[in-house]
C-alpha cells in the first residue's frame, strides 16, 4: 500500500470516464490500454428504484505487488519514498508477466510501444505539488487524492448529517 | 517554453470555461478552470478529449475541392486562395442571378454568429439559421409565450434548489460541467430528485423517484399535477395573485384532467401524482420543474413545454432562489455588452426567409433562429423560392434534420454546397469545397457575452499555432466576403483587432482576461424584486398562462389533450438521447471517445425482445417509413415497452473519418421530418419503427 489513498465517492460518481480519458491523454496513450477506468455495472431495480454502481479502478498499490514479484527485468518497482508502484518503461521487454500475475488487471498493453503501461498515481505530478489527472479533473469532483483519513472523513461527515437529529426537523 | 492561457472549450457548445496549458508549441494539459465557481478544474470526458481532438490525422487539413460526384470522395487539395477565389466566383454569378437570399448559411450558434448573419445581411439574404430550433425551438417559444423573453433568457439555480422534477431531463450524461456540479452540490444538501422517463439514464440512477412514463405523455401528467395543485391550493397563492393571468381560466381548463384520468394515459399511479404535487409543494419556492434543454420531441411540445414552466410559476419559484432565473445582462450591473458587426447598417431586405418564420404561415418559431427542417422543403419546392447555395458552418444537416434520404435530395438541387468545419463531417464529404476550421485550442474567438445571475464576459484564446492549414470561421466569412464586395462589413485584420473592436466602450480590454479567463460586471448575484419588479416583456407584463402571444396567432392556450398515438403489433417508438461521451453528431470519430462508444445499440424492453426472438448483442433490423438499418440489439427491462432507444449521431457516412464510418445507425435517417408548428421544433420522437431479427 502506497503511502497515498485514492478515494472514489461513488455517491457523487456518474461514470462519464472523463478520469479515464484525462489519463490516457495526460500519458499519451494509444486506443487500447485503459490505466484507470470506470465499470459501470447496473444499472437495475432495487426496491423500486433504478440503481448502478460505477466502479473506479485505477492500481491499488499493493503493500506487497505481484506485478512486481513477476516481473523479470526489474521495470516494474515500487518507490521507496511513498511505495508507488510504477513501470520504469527502459527496462520493460513487453513479456506480459506483470499483466499476467496482477489479481485485478491493474497493468496494461501498449501495442503502440510493446510495453506495459500502469497508474503511477502520476508521480510526476504529484512530485510537482500536483494531484494525479484523472482526480484534477474528475466531473464531480468525486475522486480525491491525499491522506487516507481525510477520505474516511467525507463518508463520517455525510453519515452523520444524514443521522442527525437537526436535519429531522 | 511553456505557455498557460484561459480559454472556451467547445468539443460542445457549452463552452465551458478551461486552462490550457502548452509547451513547446504543443498542448498537453486541459483543466476546467480553476477560478470558475462549478469549473474548479473539472472537465466532461468530451474536454478531456480535447488534445485528441487536436492531433487527430482525420481532421480537415487543409482546404479542398470537389474533383468527382458529391459525396465521392474524390478531392483536390488546394490552396486558401484558390477556395476563396472559387467560392467567391460562384457565388457571385448565384447571387447575380438569383439573388443574395438565394444564399443559406446554417450554423450552430457560436461566438462568431454576429460575424455569419452579418454575411448574409451585406448580401441581403434573410436566410441564416442554427442549430437551435432543431433542438429546443419550441422551449424559445414557450417562453416567449409566458414570459416574452426567450428560452436563453432563462437559467436554473440548481445550487440551491430543494427538489427537481426532470422530464427526460438527462443532466448527468449530457454533462454540461457546471449543471452538474451544481446539482450534485443540492443532493449532497438533501434536495430531492424526481426523474421521469421511458428510460432509465444515469440521471435516473441518482432520482429519489424514477417514473417510467409512457412516451409521449409528459403533458397528461402536467395537467394532472395543476389539477392537483389548483384543487388543493398547493400554490403560492401571493405570487400567482400578483405574477400570472389566465389562472382562472387555466382551473377551468383542467377540471376534468384527473390524476385518475392521467394514470390511464401515463401508466403512473394516481396516488403517486398527488403525492409529488404535495411533495414538491411542500419545499417551494425553492423548487425546479426543468422545462428541458432538447425540446424537440413531439408535435405538442410547446404545450409540454409551457405545461412545465407553468408549474414553476405556480410554486412561485421564477426569480428566485433554488428555482428559475431570468438572466442578467451587462445593463443591470450598470456596464456595456461587447459590440456585435450586427450592429452596422445593411441594405434592407425585402423577401420573407425561406422557412418562413414570423409570416402568417409559421408566426410563432423565432426568426433569429429559424426552422432547419425546413430547408429541405423549401429547396425542392423552391417555396418561397429557389434556393441555390448553403454554407454549413459546423452544421450537420445529414445527421440533424429528420429523413436524411429527403435532405439528401434536396442538397442535390443547390448549386453550391460549402461546409466550414474541423470534422471530416457527412456534410463535408457532401460538399463542393471544404474549408477547415482551427479548432478552439487554435484560435481566439469573438468575446461571449455569459448573461446570468452575474453578468460577465469570457474569451477563448488562442493556445497554439493551427497545426495544419487552418482559419478561424470570422476570418473565412471576411475572406469571402472580401471577394463578393461586402468587405467592408468586415472592419477587422485578424481575430484580436475584432475582439478590440468589441471591446470597444465597455471598460474592460484583452488583458483584463489574463488573470482569470473573464471579467465580471458586478460581484453580487441579481435577483430581481419577485414582489414587485419582475422585468416581463409579455404584452400584460405577467406569466401569461392566457397568451396573447399565441391567441393573437390562432392558436389555443389551452388545448385539450390529445392521447398518442400507441404502436401497433411489432411497431415501437423511436426515441433518441444522448450520452456523456459523445456531442451529437460532432465526436463519433474522436479515438478516445471512440473508444469507449463506438456505436449506438437499440435498447429494447426484454420482454418485447423475447416475443420476437431477440437477445442482447444479436444484429437486427430497424426500419421506418423513411429508413432502415441494421443494428445490434440491448435487451433491458430498463425501457418501457413501447419504446426502443438509440443514440443520436451515429451512423456516419463520411468515408474518411474511418473510426465512424457505418458504425451503428442514424436516428435521423429513420425519423420522419414533421414538426411542432406551432414552437418551432422538429417532433423526434413521432416515429413508429419495426424491429425485427437481421
Amino acid at each position: 500500500m502506497s503511502n497515498y489513498y485514492l478515494f472514489q465517492d461513488s455517491k457523487k460518481c456518474i461514470g462519464c470516464h472523463t478520469c479515464t480519458i484525462q489519463c490516457k491523454s495526460n500519458k499519451n496513450l494509444p486506443v487500447g490500454p485503459r490505466i484507470s477506468q470506470i465499470i459501470t455495472v447496473g444499472p437495475k431495480f432495487v426496491g423500486g428504484l433504478p440503481k448502478a454502481s460505477y466502479i473506479f479502478m485505477p492500481c491499488f498499490h499493493c503493500q506487497d505487488p505481484w506485478c512486481v514479484a513477476a516481473c523479470p527485468t526489474g521495470a516494474m518497482q515500487k518507490r521507496v519514498k511513498d511505495g508507488i508502484v510504477f513501470v520504469e518503461s527502459e527496462r520493460c521487454v513487453g513479456c506480459k508477466a506483470c499483466i499476467t500475475a496482477c489479481p485485478w488487471g491493474a497493468p496494461q498493453w501498449n501495442l503502440e510501444t510493446g510495453k506495459a503501461v500502469k497508474c503511477d498515481y502520476c508521480m510526476d505530478r504529484i512530485d510537482q505539488g500536483l494531484k494525479p489527472a484523472c482526480v484534477t479533473v474528475c466531473t464531480t469532483h468525486c475522486l480525491s487524492f491525499g491522506k487516507v483519513e481525510d477520505a474516511t472523513q467525507i463518508r463520517r461527515e455525510r453519515h452523520a448529517r444524514a443521522v442527525a437529529a437537526l436535519d429531522q426537523v | 517554453m511553456e505557455n498557460s492561457v484561459f480559454s472556451l472549450c467547445f468539443m460542445c457548445s457549452i463552452r465551458c470555461p478551461i486552462k490550457v496549458l502548452a509547451k513547446d508549441g504543443q498542448v498537453r494539459w486541459i483543466e476546467g478552470n480553476p477560478h470558475v465557481p462549478g469549473m474548479e478544474g473539472s472537465l466532461c470526458p468530451r474536454g478531456a478529449a480535447g488534445i485528441n481532438m487536436l492531433y487527430d490525422h482525420e481532421r480537415l487539413q487543409s482546404p479542398m475541392i470537389r474533383e468527382g460526384e458529391r459525396g465521392a470522395g474524390k478531392w483536390r487539395k488546394v490552396s486558401w486562395d484558390e477556395a476563396l477565389d472559387y467560392i467567391g466566383e460562384k457565388l457571385q454569378a448565384i447571387i447575380d442571378k438569383h439573388g443574395g437570399h438565394s444564399v443559406v448559411l446554417g450554423e450552430r450558434t457560436q461566438l462568431a454568429t454576429h460575424v455569419s448573419k452579418t454575411f448574409l445581411k451585406a448580401i441581403k439574404s434573410p436566410n441564416h439559421f442554427t442549430h437551435d430550433a432543431l433542438c429546443k425551438g419550441s422551449v424559445n417559444t414557450a417562453c416567449r409565450s409566458l414570459f416574452g423573453l426567450t428560452d436563453g433568457q432563462v437559467g436554473i439555480d440548481y445550487k440551491n434548489t430543494k427538489h427537481i422534477v426532470l422530464y427526460g431531463r438527462n443532466i448527468f450524461e449530457a454533462v454540461s460541467v457546471k449543471e452538474v456540479n451544481n446539482l450534485m452540490s443540492a443532493l449532497e444538501n438533501g434536495a430531492k430528485l424526481t426523474y421521469i422517463d421511458p428510460r432509465v439514464t444515469v440521471t435516473a440512477t441518482k432520482a429519489q423517484r424514477y417514473w417510467m412514463i409512457r412516451p409521449g405523455t409528459d403533458l397528461a401528467l402536467n395537467y394532472a399535477l395543476i389539477h392537483v395543485i389548483l384543487k388543493e391550493r398547493l400554490y403560492d397563492a401571493a405570487y400567482v395573485d400578483r405574477w400570472v393571468h389566465g389562472l382562472s381560466e387555466l382551473q377551468d381548463f383542467v377540471r376534468h384532467y384527473t390524476p385518475e384520468w392521467a394514470a390511464e394515459e401515463t401508466g403512473i399511479a394516481a396516488d403517486e401524482i398527488v403525492t409529488l404535487a404535495r411533495e414538491v409543494s411542500r419545499d417551494k419556492p425553492s423548487v425546479v420543474f426543468h422545462y428541458g434543454y432538447r425540446g424537440a420531441s413531439y408535435t405538442n411540445e410547446i404545450y409540454q413545454r409551457r405545461s412545465i414552466l407553468m408549474l414553476n410559476a405556480l410554486m412561485g419559484s421564477i426569480e428566485n432562489k433554488g428555482g428559475l432565473f431570468f438572466k442578467k445582462g451587462p445593463g443591470e450591473a450598470g456596464g456595456k455588452a461587447a459590440r456585435k458587426l450586427v450592429e452596422q447598417k445593411f441594405p434592407k431586405i425585402d423577401v420573407p426567409r425561406f422557412d418562413k418564420a414570423g409570416t402568417p404561415d409559421l408566426p410563432l418559431p423565432d426568426p433569429n433562429h429559424g426552422v432547419p427542417q425546413i430547408l429541405p422543403h423549401a429547396i425542392l419546392n423552391e417555396d418561397p423560392y429557389p434556393l441555390k447555395a448553403l454554407i454549413a458552418f459546423r452544421f450537420e444537416p445529414l445527421g440533424s434534420i429528420p429523413d436524411t434520404s429527403l435532405t439528401l435530395k434536396a442538397l442535390d438541387k443547390l448549386d453550391l454546397i460549402v461546409t466550414i468545419d474541423i470534422n471530416h463531417s457527412d456534410i463535408a464529404s457532401y460538399s463542393d469545397v471544404v474549408l477547415p476550421e482551427s479548432s478552439y485550442l487554435e484560435r481566439t474567438d469573438c468575446i461571449q457575452q455569459a448573461n446570468g445571475l452575474k453578468p460577465q464576459m469570457f474569451l477563448r484564446r488562442q493556445a497554439v499555432a493551427p497545426r495544419y492549414d487552418t482559419r478561424e470561421g470570422a476570418m473565412i466569412l471576411k475572406q469571402i466576403g472580401e471577394r463578393i464586395g461586402i468587405g467592408k462589413y468586415f472592419p477587422y485584420k485578424n481575430m484580436d483587432d475584432l475582439v478590440a473592436w468589441q471591446l470597444e466602450g465597455t471598460g474592460f480590454n484583452m488583458e483584463d482576461f489574463n488573470a482569470k479567463g473573464f471579467v465580471a460586471y458586478g460581484k453580487n448575484q441579481i435577483f430581481w424584486d419577485r414582489n414587485d419588479g419582475l422585468k416581463l416583456k409579455s404584452p400584460s407584463g405577467k406569466i401569461e398562462f392566457k397568451s396573447s402571444l399565441l391567441e393573437e396567432a390562432g392558436f389555443k392556450s389551452f388545448p385539450e389533450y390529445e392521447p398518442v398515438k400507441r404502436p401497433n403489433g411489432s411497431e415501437f417508438r423511436l426515441v433518441t438521447g444522448r450520452v456523456a461521451l459523445h456531442t451529437h453528431v460532432s465526436t463519433q470519430n474522436n479515438p478516445y471517445l471512440n473508444e469507449i462508444v463506438p456505436e449506438n445499440v437499440l435498447w429494447i424492453n426484454s420482454g418485447k425482445a423475447a416475443e420476437l426472438g431477440i437477445k442482447t448483442g444479436d444484429v437486427v433490423a430497424v426500419a421506418s417509413g423513411r429508413g432502415k438499418g441494421t443494428i445490434k440489439a440491448f435487451a433491458t427491462d430498463l425501457i418501457h415497452p413501447e419504446t426502443v432507444f438509440m443514440l443520436h449521431g451515429f451512423g456516419h457516412q463520411a468515408k474518411a473519418a474511418t473510426r465512424s464510418f457505418n458504425k451503428g445507425v442514424s436516428d435521423s435517417l429513420l425519423q420522419e421530418n414533421v414538426m411542432d408548428k406551432i414552437g418551432g421544433s422538429p417532433a423526434l420522437h413521432e416515429t413508429f419503427v419495426t424491429v425485427n431479427p437481421a
